[in-house]
């Protein structure tokens, strides 16, 4: 046993095969290229099996992840997808989006002496196996108990509740703002990280459930949430997340060349810009390009740039490298493909010409400071620090606020004083009778599997109210 | 879904007219708002505001000017084809309400974004002065419709074909020195706004101008339509398109709205070929 135990530790995690970058940074194919089957068992067996699996804690969900790579072992892919299912409807997306370093990842047994087992890389390879060869069944649907559930917003939140309630026997329909369906899954992570043909299939097989999507509904404005229930509905899911672009109010943000991330990304990715003039949506192409902030939505933003033909792409965060949010794995690739980080600076204002097109940015360098409330040290401008950079293309991404349409078109949703929706963090249930939230839109700007997690109580929430009453 | 049930050709084939199957949109549709509309799966998301809507049928119409690819598209579509998408109703809508004497100012397709907003200040009860204008006769829309929703329609053209020999502005600062008047509203080119706007400040007549800057989704989550209202910025789509016409940064408008004329030659260029 001792011994056995000690081979594991001794095989190496497997690597994931990956487009080099000097060839990635140029096109929009997926970067990493998935395991082999024979590397995803090999790497399997690198997992102890453990009695009290740590990496369970560290899964929002509780994924049972020995559950599952002890089929892929075995060489059941089919099996461990099934499994997966058990708690994550969107296991491929999962496995290529999920902050693991700070998840399962980072609780894994092994990861305290050498390197974790590589749960996201096997959920996807099991999540891809099962859908590239159709061979995974469908969950069974319920009796139908007749009654009617309305979920606003195709998020993976939102895609959650209606996978959730539909094997539950109820009706559901999806209302989508916009033409697609996938929510930031579609407009804001880029192809090249999470390809649109995997959401496509995900939302192809809630269809084939009989789950029902009207798009280009605008909830608040084509239609209410009383309107809702005036037409039969007996519940209603908000999932409309994060929409609405923070800027930074320097003088100059209105110069032509000045974006925000949403903007960026939703002309590259849901109108398909980067494939301009076959699709007609016309994007910016920058040379060089600078991108404001360190999260997962910069490093998005910046990689597309490079990819657009910029000659340089620098990213601008006032704090230290240590604090950059994004996904480790993202920053890894972005520097390997020759993004510059520039930080402990800060923007102060935008310089543009004539025609009102940008020429440049002032920039102030910082120093880190006493902490604060949030226990990371502040950064404080050096006094006279000011100098310029030169670029024709700034991209904001310091996050995102909640979208108020939908909820100044429904008065009686209470929120918090951010402007997010007050729900009830066990049931997801609002202070509006027959109306539950989750995801961004309650939370703020957060992940793909918390919004996920989010709507599985969600669901259950509704489905004992629909079966037992609120 | 979205079915084109009638089209008609205005201003000698430059200006198309689509009424369009979307029940939902026309029952809920308000004087000043738009909708987003895509002619295809590849096309880009272009808004247009809504000339009338029939709640009862159904429909709303849009009225626009054949300017790019994409209305290129729009005007090459006939009845029973469909709209890939059409998201709306968008914007906020303009507030109706008794005022006294109101002068409406049109140019252009304007004119159509004018229609619904005239007819209900008249029922509202206002005494309502159209002003329209126009390069030449042949380009003029809509006069018969803001005829019977005016009391009172003055017609200005640039070569003088029809009506007053020059600009809105001439006939505007004819009623300004003459009348007392309560509110103005102006649409149509930025550049027409601009001046509408300047005119009306000197007398301090409050004036309403709907925005058109370059939009993608509509609903307040892109910051692409952003414009500049009394030094601060809002986002056109979801705090307009209306705004108190003497507050607004006109010139910032006009370069925001070139951001992508290099693109759009050569989306027209391809698009000619193809057709
Ligand atoms: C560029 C980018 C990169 C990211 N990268 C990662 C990552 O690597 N890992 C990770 O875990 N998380 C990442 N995130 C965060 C993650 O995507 C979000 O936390 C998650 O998508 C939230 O899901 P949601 O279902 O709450 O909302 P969303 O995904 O935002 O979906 C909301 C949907 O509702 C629709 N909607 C909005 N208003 C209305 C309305 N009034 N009526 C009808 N529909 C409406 C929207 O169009 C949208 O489709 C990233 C986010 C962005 C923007
Ligand atoms: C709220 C609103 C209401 C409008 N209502 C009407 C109307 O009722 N009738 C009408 O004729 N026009 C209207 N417009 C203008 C109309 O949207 C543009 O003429 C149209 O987008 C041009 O597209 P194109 O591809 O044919 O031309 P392009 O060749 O792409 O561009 C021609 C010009 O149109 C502008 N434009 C381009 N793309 C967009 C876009 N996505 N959004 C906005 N402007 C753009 C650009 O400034 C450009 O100079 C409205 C615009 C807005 C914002
Ligand atoms: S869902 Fe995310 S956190 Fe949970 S096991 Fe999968 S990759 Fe890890
Ligand atoms: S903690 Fe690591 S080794 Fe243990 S079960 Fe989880 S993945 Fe396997
Ligand atoms: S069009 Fe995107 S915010 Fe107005």
């Amino acid at each position: 046993m001792v011994e056995k135990k000690a081979k594991k530790e001794q095989t190496p995690r497997s690597k994931m095969p990956e487009q080099a970058p000097e060839v990635r940074n140029k096109n929009f194919l997926e970067v990493p290229l998935g395991l082999t089957p024979e590397m995803a068992m090999t790497e399997a067996s690198r997992c102890l099996q453990c009695k009290k699996p740590a990496c369970v804690e560290g899964c929002p969900v509780s994924v049972d992840i020995p559950g599952f790579i002890a089929r892929i072992a075995d060489g059941d892919f089919n099996g461990a997808a099934v499994k997966l299912w058990e708690r994550n409807a969107l296991p491929a997306v999962c496995g290529r989006v999920c902050p693991q370093e700070i998840q399962c990842e980072g609780l894994c047994i092994l990861g305290k002496k050498g390197d974790s087992v590589a749960i996201g890389y096997l959920e996807r390879f099991a999540a891809d196996f099962a859908r590239e060869n159709g061979t995974a069944e469908l969950p069974k649907v319920a009796e139908k108990t007749g009654k009617k559930v309305a979920v606003i917003g195709s998020g993976p939140s939102g895609l959650t509740v209606a996978g959730d309630l539909i094997v539950k026997g109820h009706d559901v329909t999806i209302f989508e703002a916009f033409h697609q369906t996938g929510g930031v899954l579609v407009y804001g992570i880029p192809e090249f990280r999470l390809p649109k043909s995997i959401v496509a299939s995900e939302v192809a097989t809630l269809e084939k459930l009989g789950v029902n999507i009207e798009t280009n509904s605008v909830v608040g404005a084509t239609v209410t949430i009383d309107e809702l229930f005036e037409e039969g509905y007996d519940a209603v899911y908000v999932g409309v997340g994060a929409g609405l672009p923070r800027f930074m109010n320097l003088p100059g943000e209105n110069f032509i060349g000045v974006f925000s991330a949403n903007e960026y990304l939703t002309r590259t990715n849901l109108m398909k810009a980067y494939r301009f003039p076959e699709y007609d949506t016309p994007v910016a192409r920058g040379k060089n390009v600078v991108v404001l902030g360190a999260g997962n939505v910069a490093m998005d933003a910046a990689r597309t740039a490079m990819r657009l033909g910029a000659e340089s792409v620098k990213v601008v965060y006032r704090r230290s490298r240590a604090e950059m949010p994004a996904r480790a794995e993202e920053l890894h690739h972005a520097e390997e493909e020759g993004i510059e980080f520039i930080l402990l600076t800060n923007p102060t204002r935008f310089f543009g010409d004539e025609n009102g097109r940008l020429t440049g940015m002032e920039c102030l360098k910082m120093e880190l400071g006493e902490p604060d409330a949030s226990g990371r040290r502040r950064p404080v401008a050096v006094a006279g620090s000011e100098y310029t950079i030169e670029c024709d293309l700034v991209v904001v991404s310091v996050g995102a606020q909640p979208n108020p349409l939908l909820t100044n078109a429904t008065p009686d949703i209470t929120l918090n004083r951010w402007g997010n929706i007050e729900a009830d963090p066990a049931t997801g249930k609002t202070t509006k009778k027959g109306v539950w939230a989750g995801g961004d839109i309650v939370t703020g700007m957060a992940t793909v599997i918390l919004a996920m997690g989010a709507g599985r109580e969600a669901a259950d929430s509704i489905h004992d109210y629909l079966t037992l009453g609120w | 879904m979205f079915e084109i049930v009638n089209r008609e050709e205005m201003a000698q084939g430059t200006i198309v007219l689509n009424e369009i199957d979307a029940p939902r949109i026309a029952r809920k549709a308000k004087p000043g708002q738009f909708v987003i509309l895509q002619a295809n799966e590849k096309g880009e998301r272009i808004p247009l505001t809504m000339a009338d809507v029939d709640p009862e049928k159904g429909t709303i119409t849009i009225i626009y000017m054949i300017v790019g690819k994409s209305t290129k598209v729009f005007g090459s579509m006939q009845v029973g084809e469909n709209y890939y998408a059409v998201i709306g109703p968008l914007g906020k809508a303009t507030h109706i309400e008794k005022r006294g004497k109101v002068v409406c100012v049109g140019g252009g397709t304007g004119i159509a974004v004018l229609h619904p907003i005239t007819r209900a200040l008249k029922e509202a009860g206002n005494e309502v002065t159209t002003i329209l204008g126009s390069r030449n006769k042949d380009l003029l829309i809509l006069e018969d419709k803001m005829t019977s929703a005016s009391h009172h329609l003055h017609i200005c053209t640039d070569d003088g074909s029809r009506g007053h020999h020059g600009f809105v502005t001439d006939v505007l600062k004819d009623i300004l020195a003459k009348e007392k008047i309560d509110l103005v509203v102006a649409i149509g080119p930025v550049p027409m706004m601009k001046f509408v706007s300047m005119i009306t400040k000197e007398k301090g007549v409050e004036t309403l101008v709907s925005l058109n800057p370059i939009m993608v989704d509509g609903t307040g989550m892109c910051g692409g339509c952003r414009v500049s209202v009394g030094g601060t910025t809002k986002f056109a789509c979801v705090d307009g398109p209306e705004f108190d016409g003497h507050a607004v940064d006109y010139d910032e408008l006009s370069k925001r709205l070139t951001a992508y004329q290099a693109d759009e030659k050569i989306s027209l260029e391809e698009c000619k070929q193809n057709i």
